[in-house]
């Protein structure tokens, strides 16, 4: 069909319009800045650097800090959500009574807006009026209040609380999507095999999930490793820059210090990341798609 | 199924057209709020939310001034403090506002980036005897002004009379040493927990608390030559105190993540005997809807130490006039206007004026008679935060390293060192 | 385990039955509680007396519930944090609701392209749109900020939606494509044949069909617009075009004391995609299952 590709491209045009005429003009004008040691954000002639920033960025002991924070984050977050969304979704697609009031209630925490959220959990990990002191001293869990977001590691850790429970909902509906596709009969065949119920999940229905977990690893990802709003919201980066990401560190360099040309570099830099990340998972993706 | 087919179509098509209608209606509101009438200057300025002067009063002022100037027209812009350098800084390239509020820290960085202008010229002599010294500074940088003061505060010393009382502490306390000694006799009375709490969040504010401690053990953020000093002596020693007063568990382990909201909560709540912090706490602090200890909670000046040193954190605020403003003469003459005496001491409540005879002015003595009177010796008694043009990314080093020393990854020894080692990079570029 | 008879075994199996909805509805029970806990504290925390929210021990269920907080939203005067919470529900609705028309507009023939017909590079063009949504915002934004300023669209909400239909066009594209291929090819190859042009097929025969899909991106759309930060935070600062979870940011500003009233915004601010959200419940996981994980 000659036309085909002739035809398509019309009908793309109004996205590529949309999308890439936004995109690509900032993209390939921060490209340029991250050349050079822009410092204010007036336009202007500013000292070229070459690759200084670049390699200003590698050296840095603060980027690497901040990497590493934002991998622990994306890997513990996206893991969390992953596992505990496929228990959820088991559970939306068992048959019980209220099943549908369920999963209306599942639905709140990821249609929460990100502030609200940050705020929410900051409230409750208020170590002084916080619902989680409260609860664990009133259950004599623990004996006195304590800080929960004061330490460095212990404050990333509960980041990831409140956005594991924002997130794992999404990651339910994509794998109960995926449960659903499944046939029925398959899992009557495994059951008329003799295969009980923990392993008619591990033999039937999690190798049919593959897709939908790649999904979910593939965007939690990128989303994880792009995290900005909780962490403005909830502790901007401290205690100690504990729950710095990358993304709030760029922030930081370009806004606060008004290092342009290096944030520009950061912000290429946290693409690659990304990119590499998601190339990653993709090629997985086609592998499992190529059967 | 036709039927549903065309019910489908035209919702979308509904659904489209709504969809251009708001778009085209924004644009059409978007026209309309960009002018103005014929004749008249429209200035923007920016304020932030929710401190010093509330919103109503910055209207009230606006509205006084278009009385009188009804050729300028003012629109003011509020965001939180939060966003309000952020916002400067990418509204610089567009001259968005004409009129922009900037903290004491911000003027060297301001300056020496051109994102605001010099004003010396506008400046009259006169103003420089009659407005509080420490207030001046928050517009000066290199002896030219950025700006005019506008917000006077610093941070006062406050307590609770009553539970001081309760632990048998005799004299309010005027020394550090007498507010550590205080700590230790309520906690070792198990009236409560912990007496201190501070401010000592990842943010400004832990610097604020910080700075003050240096200024009364007598330290110093920079030597005479410009080189960090705040890792010997006095900067050494307050840090040390810091981290002693969380180990003996006289200071809330909380204050690593307080800002000075928290701290009016925990004082007003009766779970803190002593604390830190600006004159705002003061009204809220004793405002029986909000705090249980209405009545109780003292402000005095800030502590002294060894040497009889005691100076406030200098946290003034300026109006400086933006380099992209197009009516740079009109931005001035509002902010003559809202900084003149006349207007600060009507709308004192909240915010104390920066004018040296206000503070005998019966209308400013009797709206906080308490704060005024030790205001009156406090604000000729301040320290300033180090005068840098980098001063966001030094702030934040040091932030980084007293929370590192506060939760006891590093010592306040290793800590200040790494600290100045950033601040002798920084200082350098 | 021969001896076993057959009584007993059934009596065995209906014990693992009831053991196993034992575990089901305690597990539903735990997953509502600890879904609905921390947002029933919010909703408390919004209604309760600051006396009762600082109490130590605390008091979990309020001594007098009082709506004066979202009152006090409601008719506070006009130029203050209020009124910006105000103006930025008004603003997100609108610039939410236009992105994803406009999104969903372009979107529709893209991933339809995308779906329908073969052409070389289906898949790489597919991928292509959809690295952008692994740019971190920040990549473009001072660029993005200064084109605005040249083209009089900052502080504007026309200047937002232009931004986020650039993030949310992509994510159309992709789950509508995955989507529009799960209809079956021949109904439209069948109008064709009665005469339909392409486009005629594609509006009366797939989009009826794919209504749940298209229920579900635009819901998904919604979404992610409503809760779009930080290029609202920096391209916004007026009550003109201010969005409501930058409004929502600075109700917690360094001198709010009273929680409650920043909880209060807070469910104000969550209840337009919550109930959203819960309208089209049933599309999302019908969306998901033909769009995505098939895709």
């Amino acid at each position: 069909m000659p036309g085909a590709a002739g035809t398509a491209l019309l009908l793309l045009i109004p996205s590529l319009i949309v999308v890439f005429g936004i995109v690509v003009y900032p993209l390939g004008r921060t490209l340029y800045t991250s050349f050079f040691d822009v410092n204010s954000p007036f336009p202007g002639h500013y000292p070229f650097l070459g690759l200084g920033n670049y390699r200003r960025t590698f050296t840095n002991p603060a980027f690497w800090a901040a990497i590493r924070r934002t991998a622990y984050f994306t890997m513990v977050s996206t893991w969390f959500e992953l596992l505990l969304g496929i228990l959820l979704a088991l559970l939306l697609n068992a048959r019980f009574h209220g099943r549908g009031i369920l999963r209306a209630i599942v639905i709140l925490p990821w249609a929460l807006p990100t502030i609200v959220n940050g705020l929410m959990w900051r409230w409750i990990f208020n170590p002084e009026y916080g619902a989680l002191n409260a609860l664990l001293t009133q259950l004599h869990v623990i004996s006195n209040y304590r800080s929960w977001l004061g330490s460095p590691f212990l404050a990333l850790n509960m980041v990831i609380v409140a956005d594991v429970w924002k997130t794992t909902p999404l990651a339910a509906f994509l794998l109960l999507a995926g449960l659903q596709t499944i046939p029925r009969e398959l899992h009557e065949a495994a059951r008329v095999d003799g295969a009980g119920a923990v392993r008619g999940f591990f033999r039937v229905t999690l190798p049919l999930l593959v897709p939908s977990i790649l999904i979910i690893l593939v965007v939690r990802t990128i989303e994880a490793f792009k995290v900005f709003d909780i962490i403005y919201i909830m502790t901007r980066g401290g205690p100690a820059n504990g729950t710095q990401s990358i993304a709030y560190y760029a922030y930081i360099q370009a806004f606060s210090n008004q290092l342009f040309g290096y944030g520009s570099a950061l912000a290429y830099v946290i693409a690659l990341f990304i990119l590499g990340f998601a190339l990653i998972y993709m090629r997985l993706l086609r592998t499992e798609f190529a059967y | 199924m036709n039927g549903l087919d065309d019910l489908s179509r035209r919702d979308f098509l509904k659904l489209s057209a709504a969809g251009a209608g708001m778009a085209s209606m924004g644009a059409i509101l978007a026209a309309c709020s960009n002018e103005a009438g014929q004749g008249t200057t429209t200035l923007n300025a920016l304020f932030m939310q929710q401190a010093a002067y509330s919103n109503t009063d910055v209207q009230g002022m606006v509205d006084a001034f278009q009385k009188a100037n009804p050729k300028i027209a003012v629109k003011p812009t509020f965001v939180a403090y939060e966003s309000l350098h952020d916002k400067i800084v990418t509204a610089a390239p567009a001259g968005t506002y004409d009129v922009v509020l900037i903290d004491v820290i911000w003027p060297p960085e301001f300056a020496t980036k051109n994102e605001i202008i010099d004003v010396t010229d506008k400046f009259p002599s006169n103003w420089t005897s009659e407005i509080f010294p420490g207030a001046l500074q928050t517009a000066q940088y290199q002896d030219k002004f950025y700006g005019v003061p506008w917000i006077l505060d610093t941070k006062y010393f406050f307590y609770n009379k009553d539970i001081l009382k309760a632990a048998g502490v005799k004299s309010a306390p005027k020394t550090w040493d007498d507010v550590f000694a205080a700590a230790k006799q309520i906690k070792s009375k198990h009236i409560i927990q912990y007496p201190l709490i501070w401010s000592w969040a990842q943010a400004e504010a832990v610097i604020c608390d910080y700075a003050q401690l240096l200024g009364a053990y007598g330290g110093q953020f920079l030597d005479s030559s410009g080189k960090p000093a705040f890792n010997t002596g006095g900067g050494l020693t307050a840090l040390e105190i810091m981290k002693r007063s969380i180990d003996d568990g006289t200071t809330n382990p909380a204050s690593a993540e307080s800002l000075e909201t928290d701290v009016v909560k925990i004082v007003s709540q009766g779970q803190a005997a002593m604390a830190l912090n600006w004159t705002f706490m003061f009204s809220l602090a004793n405002d029986p809807s909000q705090s249980q200890v209405a009545g109780n909670v003292v402000v005095a000046h800030t502590p002294s130490g060894p040497s009889g040193a005691a100076p406030g954190c200098n946290g003034s605020m300026a109006l400086s006039i933006g380099s992209g403003s197009q009516h740079k003469d009109e931005a001035w003459k509002f902010i003559e206007f809202i900084t003149s005496q006349d207007i600060q001491d009507q709308y004192a409540k909240l915010s104390l004026p920066i004018w040296k005879s206000s503070y005998d002015e019966p209308e400013v003595v009797n709206t906080l008679p308490e704060v005024v009177a030790v205001a009156k010796t406090q604000l000729n008694d301040m320290i300033l935060r180090p005068q840098v043009p980098s001063y966001n990314e030094a702030s934040a080093a040091l932030q980084l390293e007293i929370q590192s020393a506060l939760t006891g990854s590093k010592s306040p020894k290793q800590a200040l060192d790494a600290a100045a080692d950033a601040w002798g990079g920084l200082l350098q570029a | 385990m021969r001896t076993e008879g057959r009584p007993a075994r059934r009596r065995k199996r209906r014990g693992k039955r009831a053991a196993y909805l034992v575990l089901l509805y305690a597990a539903a029970v735990l997953t509502a509680v600890i879904v609905l806990a921390p947002f029933a504290w919010l909703l408390i925390s919004s209604v309760a007396s600051p006396v009762d929210l600082l109490a130590r021990p605390l008091k979990w269920i309020p001594s007098h519930i009082s709506f004066d907080r979202y009152t006090s939203i409601f008719h506070a005067g006009t130029n203050d944090a209020a009124a910006d919470f105000r103006s930025g529900m008004i603003n997100s609705t609108i610039i939410a609701s236009s992105s994803v028309a406009i999104s969903m507009a372009v979107g529709i023939f893209g991933a339809y392209a995308f779906a329908r017909i073969d052409f070389r590079f289906r898949r790489t063009s597919l991928l292509f749109f959809l690295s952008t949504y692994m740019l971190p915002p920040i990549a473009i934004l001072i660029p993005l900020y200064l084109t605005m300023v040249r083209l009089h669209l900052l502080d504007t909400k026309i200047g937002l939606i232009v931004v986020y239909c650039s993030f949310i066009t992509p994510f159309v594209l992709w789950i509508l494509s995955g989507h529009f291929r799960t209809i079956p090819r021949d109904l439209e190859d069948a109008a064709r044949i009665d005469g339909a042009s392409r486009l005629g097929a594609l509006f009366r025969v797939t989009l009826p069909l794919a209504r749940s899909g298209l229920l579900a991106t635009a819901l998904f759309g919604f979404l992610l617009a409503w809760d779009e930060f930080l290029y609202a935070l920096i391209f916004t600062s007026s009550a003109q075009a201010k969005t409501i979870p930058v409004a929502i940011a600075e109700f917690q500003g360094r001198f709010t004391v009273d929680f409650g009233l920043v909880a209060a915004g807070g469910i104000l601010a969550a209840i337009p995609p919550l109930l959203i959200a819960f309208a089209f419940q049933r599309y999302i996981v019908s969306g998901l299952s033909s769009g995505a994980v098939k895709g």
